[in-house]
């Protein structure tokens, strides 16, 4: 165990969702705790039992500010509870509501939260079915964290899994990348004296998703949401865990104009950038074109695009051709994402 | 200019380029003084794309690279002090210091370290704060150094007593001279910062140009600047005619800026400064003017500057000279990675090293790689072919 000598403390970059919360996870959370459900570590896991496959996810919430342009730490956790639900092929059954609230919350703002818990429940077809409620004292947390379970029920037909990927599987994304972390950021760091145009992207996907495997069925081998870690996140790990050469091409990947010079001014590379309302997908190249048709007809996949390939090359890495024809590694991020000094 | 168009310019950047450098005849290294050039043209790939004669570089242009362990030392007594508030930018939190703390680590002990953006918002955080002291960690080059100096002045005319720096500011110029003067460094011209030479103008780099004959291109940070830049350099060098070319016009004039000249120099006079993993430079650093020397936390907090203890193996300071690239470094990718770094040119977001390891790893053998291995990858403009 690295983690474990005495002096050594967690950092505020082991949350950030990329190799230092791998690390975490591999030293300090994983040993004691190891089965074979839990060693998968995707986005759910899956349960078997005699009527057919469960998914079961949690999610903890932490966001600040509590309310961001485009969303809300409560669409936020209803959505991604969702989306780890979905993009592990099953149906939402129920999720679970836990509020830790800072004594001094306005009461106003607990409401509109609730409110939008309700209104992302409703547009995903899912109820919040239990919960719990703790006040700390103030101090002890930030306004209001939440935590979210999900359960669901995954359709025989669906198989997905990195053991699925296949060379010459194409890459596709739902949607144009990293205007969640950029909106939040510029909200969070900036506050009064930067305004921007930037809107999270958060939002259920079970819908958008369902329309994949209509379109597609079998020939849909994987899927994840690129939240934490961003698009370089999910491809790396994607490559890495499939064995296979995975190549992007940066002119094929949709990202807004103001997202893209946004994350320039705060030297962030926009791949490395996270999502909520994603989801990268991997399938048979002969179901790619319909695929994309039937995320170009829900108001969430309109900007969807292919962006990359699966290669037999087993070298287990992801390459960007950039913008201008050259050529380099996608890396998964370190940790926290910091702006640059100048 | 739209992405097709992009790659349409670029190869043809990349065929005269490689025309051009083939009438020169022989091989050819420049410098890339800056951290975001170095960033930018790994991200984007551009190494790929140039012949295998010619070759890019690093400087001592990472800001962080270039602090040196002493300075972080510091920083790290000054953020366990209490009530003091340790205000920075954010990618100095994780470079380390002399043994191996951060302030990304002191901060999980239980410091008071907080990331800004701006010199303003620690000012901000000192009003907002008046039974605490606020320190700011004053790093950077000429882009940063006016944004502290008008800190200072603003500080000072509202009589914040509660506000100090630790200055550990670098000049470009006197590194590049001082690179000019070491026999082992062999570069044929320079890529100028972009960001610093908004504020000290193309007009700066007359001596290395009139006393070292070297060709200076001030280019910004796309991929096809950086390209348009290097042909420039190997352009002067095939009419032996090395000059200061500014490609960065909208942003850089001759003079640069006066303003921020002018806040400099009213708040800071040059110093003899130390640059991690090089020597001490003379009047490399600006340290505070007698009239604001009650900014100084050094001072204010009665802290003496310890000494440097580079980590064993570690060649950072000859890969931000040019004398060596990331990967020839024995350390590089085996037991220094991003996650688990030994020198600070893997810490940082700007690092050489960092870089190459992000974005240009599979370039590099597992064995040892010279330059000419690595150049052996390169990939042409017209070999690719696109996914879709």
């Amino acid at each position: 165990m690295t983690m474990a000598t005495a002096t050594k403390r967690i950092l505020l970059a082991h949350g950030g969702g990329g190799q230092l919360t791998d690390e975490l996870v591999a030293d300090l959370i994983r040993p004691d705790l190891d089965n074979p459900v839990l060693a998968a570590l995707d986005d759910s896991c899956i349960l078997p039992t005699g009527i057919g496959r469960v998914a079961f996810t949690t999610d903890s919430y932490v966001v600040q500010p509590l309310e961001f342009p485009g969303g809300d730490i409560g669409r936020l956790a209803v959505s991604g509870t969702v989306n780890d639900l979905a993009v592990s092929g099953a149906t939402p059954l129920g999720l679970s509501l836990a509020l830790i609230i800072e004594e001094g919350l306005e009461e106003s703002t607990l409401k509109r939260i609730i409110a939008s818990v309700a209104a992302t429940c409703h547009e995903a077809g899912v109820n919040i079915v239990t919960g719990d409620t703790k006040v700390v004292a103030r101090g002890q947390a930030d306004g209001l964290y939440i935590n979210t379970s999900g359960v669901g029920i995954i359709s025989p037909d669906r198989q997905l899994g990195y053991d699925r990927v296949a060379p010459g599987d194409t890459v596709i994304i739902s949607g144009s990348i990293a205007d969640h972390g950029l909106a939040v950021m510029l909200q969070r760091e900036q506050g009064e004296s930067i305004k921007s145009a930037l809107h999270s992207d958060v939002a259920p996907l079970n819908s958008l998703i369902d329309a994949v495997f209509q379109a597609a069925g079998d020939g849909v081998a994987f899927m994840r949401d690129p939240t934490r870690g961003g698009l370089a996140g999910v491809a790396s790990d994607l490559a890495e865990n499939s064995g296979l050469h995975l190549t992007l091409d940066e002119s094929c990947i949709p990202v807004r104009p103001e997202t893209l010079y946004a994350a320039e001014m705060l030297g962030l590379d926009p791949l490395d950038v996270a999502n909520e309302g994603k989801v990268v997908i991997v399938v048979r190249p002969d179901k790619a074109d319909r695929v994309i048709k039937a995320l170009h007809g829900h108001t969430l996949g309109s900007r969807a695009a292919i962006i990359g390939e699966l290669t037999g090359e087993r070298d287990g890495l992801c390459e960007l051709i950039t913008d201008v024809g050259g050529r380099r590694i996608v890396q998964k991020p370190y940790g926290e994402e910091l702006p640059r000094i100048c | 200019m739209n992405r097709t168009a992009a790659r349409q310019r670029m190869t043809e950047l990349c065929t005269e380029l490689e025309q051009t450098a083939r009438e020169v005849g022989r091989p050819l290294c420049f410098m890339e003084v800056c951290g975001t050039h170095t960033v930018s043209a790994c991200r984007s790939g551009v190494h790929a794309l140039m012949p295998d004669t010619v070759r890019l570089v690093s400087g001592p242009g990472c800001p962080v690279c270039v602090t040196a362990q002493r300075h972080i030392d510091a920083l790290i007594r000054l953020g366990h002090i209490p009530d003091v508030i340790l205000t920075t930018y954010g990618d100095m939190l994780r470079v380390t210091g002399s043994n191996g703390d951060s302030l990304q680590k002191a901060r999980s002990e239980g410091a008071d370290v907080r990331v800004v953006n701006s010199t303003m918002d620690a000012v901000d955080i000192a009003k907002a704060n008046p039974t605490r002291q606020v320190v700011f960690a004053s790093v950077g080059f000429e882009t940063t150094a006016p944004a502290s100096a008008v800190a200072v002045m603003a500080a000072s005319a509202c009589t914040l007593d509660n506000f100090t720096i630790m200055p550990a500011h670098k000049l470009v110029i006197p590194a590049m001279l001082a690179l000019l003067q070491d026999p082992d460094i062999k570069v044929d011209g320079f890529l100028c910062p972009g960001h610093v030479s908004v504020i000290i103008g193309s007009d700066a780099y007359r001596p290395v140009v009139e006393q070292h004959r070297k060709p200076c291109v001030i280019s910004g940070f796309e991929p096809l600047q950086i390209m348009q830049g290097v042909l420039q350099l190997v352009r002067q060098l095939k009419d032996d005619c090395p000059s200061i070319e500014n490609l960065y016009p909208i942003a850089v004039t001759p003079a640069g800026n006066i303003h921020a000249q002018h806040a400099l120099d009213r708040v800071f006079m040059p110093s003899d400064t130390p640059w991690r993993a090089l020597a001490t430079i003379p009047d490399s650093g600006l340290e505070l003017r007698p009239e604001f020397a009650r900014f100084d936390a050094l001072t204010r907090f009665e802290i003496t500057l310890g000494e440097d203890h580079e980590p064993p193996g570690c060649r950072c300071g000859e890969v931000i000279t040019g004398k060596c690239l990331p990967d020839e470094c024995r350390l590089f990718g085996n037991v220094c990675t991003p996650v688990n770094p030994i020198g600070p040119c893997m810490v940082s977001s700007e690092g050489s090293c960092q870089a190459w390891f992000k974005y240009r790893r599979r370039e590099s053998s597992p064995d040892k790689r010279s330059t000419t291995e690595v150049k052996g990858h390169a990939t042409h403009p017209a070999k690719i072919k696109a996914t879709s």
